[in-house]
């Protein structure tokens, strides 16, 4: 292995590539999440609050697993429980699927941020927020195929998942696969996972699921984060899990060539105004014209 | 003819002090809002926001405030002047000779009531625009779309928030070029301006772009008055 290489920034938000950056990808890592493993304990929320040292307010209970209900500012990972009745065998299913951000090989996040340095992403694969840089204008929430990103209302800043980035950095896995008691959450370099992957798909399928497979969507370059389901061929199935996620049609319009039309635009409009002017001059009112209405007031009164 | 004691120039009232106020209020905020959304705009553009501001952040928290601004007054105003700038025949014909408006041949174009058929261009371009950047505004503006939301019950996905966006930056070019038409017409026609500082425009000014309008105000004793 070689040395890692946390600072490594690959890309930056709003700001322009730099071609000269080789950066060094070895130290590419994935966090494997088994969902056949999961049993649904929440031990990786629970890490995840206190590592990141969030106490988001007590919510309701409404009847269902799932607790909190969603993602928020201060609750970077859901542990999702989809029930589901497998039509070919007549089972009960509990795809129970923990979420979060994907960590993008290609963020949409990242493209949509208007803020110079808020999103970076680093040469290991995390994508970051930088809070001291963010707006808080939830472009990101736009630019995500995945729903991840969320704005604090009071802070004005956007947060997510952040694969523990710190820890990472200091050779650590992330708190979430560190918890986990039953080896659903696994870390390590990218390779690795991928081959350990396989190992966990062979012996679901030798189990009866035909179907089981890699969630690592092509459409974003992959992901850092990804999934070994039983039920690849139908990622919808674990609470919506999108199956051909990619940065959406009308980001890459919002995000290019819109804004150099936009911007030539507004450019022609005063370039066209300074021409018109000097060639016709200014629309002066004459002496005759002064003289007319003063006629006309004369003739009212009169 | 002309006699000694005739003036050499009137002053013919046009704006009263609330419509004045009510129009610059939409024109600061205006501008509040142009430059702190050209921090989100484009990358090239976000120092902007960030000097005039103090900091990005600012400029995106000023901005949707500026925006709310903008849109009540400006519809204020809109009531204010939509019985002037309901459409009329002249307005064709003034298009027609556009070749005249644009060389200032004032000469060559219908007597006019109190707007062209490019002012009200204006005016009816910017209400359709400013409804749109308002309500797309909203659904972009994440701190206050809940509380939105509680009031219409209406809570947008994240594709509407897409097209939101697409829809909101498209109608800011629009509006601006819309706006630059707007400060450049004001320019080029001198003696604009002072209608909607002072609120008076020379009777010359009356006579030579707006008669139809100076015909009816001549009738008013309030409206007239003798330049000093
Ligand atoms: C800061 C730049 C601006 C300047 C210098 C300016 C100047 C003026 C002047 C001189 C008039 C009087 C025209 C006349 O009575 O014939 C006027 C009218 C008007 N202004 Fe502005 N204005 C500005 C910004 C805006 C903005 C941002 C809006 C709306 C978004 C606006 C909307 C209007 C409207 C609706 C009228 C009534 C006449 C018309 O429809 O053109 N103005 N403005
Ligand atoms: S999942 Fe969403 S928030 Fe996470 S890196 Fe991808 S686009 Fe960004």
């Amino acid at each position: 292995m070689t040395t890692f290489q946390p600072l490594d920034v690959i890309r930056v938000s709003a700001t322009p590539d730099k071609a000269d950056a080789e950066p060094n990808r070895d130290a590419e890592i994935v966090k494997l999440i088994d969902v056949s493993n999961c049993t649904g304990c929440k031990a990786c929320q629970a890490a995840c609050l206190d590592w990141n040292d969030k106490r988001p307010a007590v919510g309701e209970h409404v009847g269902i697993f799932e607790n909190p209900l969603d993602l928020g500012p201060d609750m970077f990972t859901v542990v999702r429980f989809a029930e589901w009745d497998n039509p070919k065998t007549g089972n009960f299913e509990w795809l129970i699927r923990k979420s979060g951000c994907m960590h993008c090989e290609d963020p949409g996040c990242l493209k949509a941020c208007p803020a110079p340095g808020a999103i970076v992403q680093y040469a290991n694969g995390i994508v970051n927020y930088i809070q001291d840089n963010c707006i808080g204008c939830g472009y990101c929430v736009k630019g995500c195929p995945f729903n991840v990103p969320r704005v604090s209302k009071t802070e004005q800043v956007a947060y997510k998942c952040t694969l523990c980035s710190d820890k990472v950095a200091m050779g650590q896995q992330p708190s979430c696969a560190k918890v986990c008691p039953t080896n659903a959450i696994v870390f390590g370099p990218k390779a690795q996972m991928l081959a350990y992957a396989e190992t966990r798909i062979a012996n679901l399928k030798s189990r009866g699921f035909e179907h089981a497979g890699l969630y690592n969507p092509q459409g974003v370059g992959g992901t850092h984060v990804i999934y070994v389901l039983q039920h690849a061929d139908q990622p919808e199935l674990y609470s919506g899990l999108p199956a051909n996620p990619a940065i959406d049609p009308l980001v890459q319009a919002w995000k290019g060539t819109g804004k150099y039309v936009g911007m030539a635009a507004v450019g022609l409009a005063v370039v066209t105004g300074a021409i018109h002017h000097l060639v016709f001059g200014a629309n002066r009112v004459s002496g005759e014209d002064e003289e007319e209405a003063c006629k006309l007031v004369e003739e009212k009164r009169v | 003819m002309s006699s000694v004691t005739q003036p050499q120039k009137i002053l013919v009232r046009r704006y009263s002090g609330s419509a004045r106020i009510n129009h610059w209020i939409v024109a600061i905020s205006f501008i509040v809002l142009l430059l702190s959304g050209l921090a989100m705009f484009h990358p090239s553009l976000f120092i902007v926001g960030e000097t005039l501001f103090g900091s990005g952040w600012m400029a995106r928290w000023i901005h949707p405030w500026a925006g709310l601004a903008l849109t009540v007054a400006f519809l204020a105003l809109f009531l204010r002047f939509l019985p002037a700038n309901l459409p009329h025949l002249d307005d064709f014909r003034w298009f027609a000779r556009m070749k005249h408006v644009l060389s200032g041949h004032d000469e060559y174009l219908p007597e006019l009531g109190k707007y062209n058929a490019g002012q009200k261009f204006v005016f009816w371009s910017q209400m359709i625009l400013t409804c749109t950047l308002f309500v797309t505004g909203v659904a972009l503006w994440d701190s206050y779309l809940p509380f939105f939301e509680r009031l219409t019950g209406y809570h947008p996905t994240i594709e509407q928030m897409r097209w939101a966006a697409v829809i909101h930056a498209t109608s800011a070019v629009l509006t601006v070029v819309v706006w630059i038409v707007h400060a450049y017409a004001a320019l080029w026609v001198r003696g604009t301006i002072p209608a909607m500082v002072g609120g008076t425009v020379t009777g010359g000014w009356a006579w030579r772009h707006h008669r139809r309008w100076l015909r009816r105000e001549v009738k008013k004793p309030a409206s007239v008055q003798a330049a000093s």
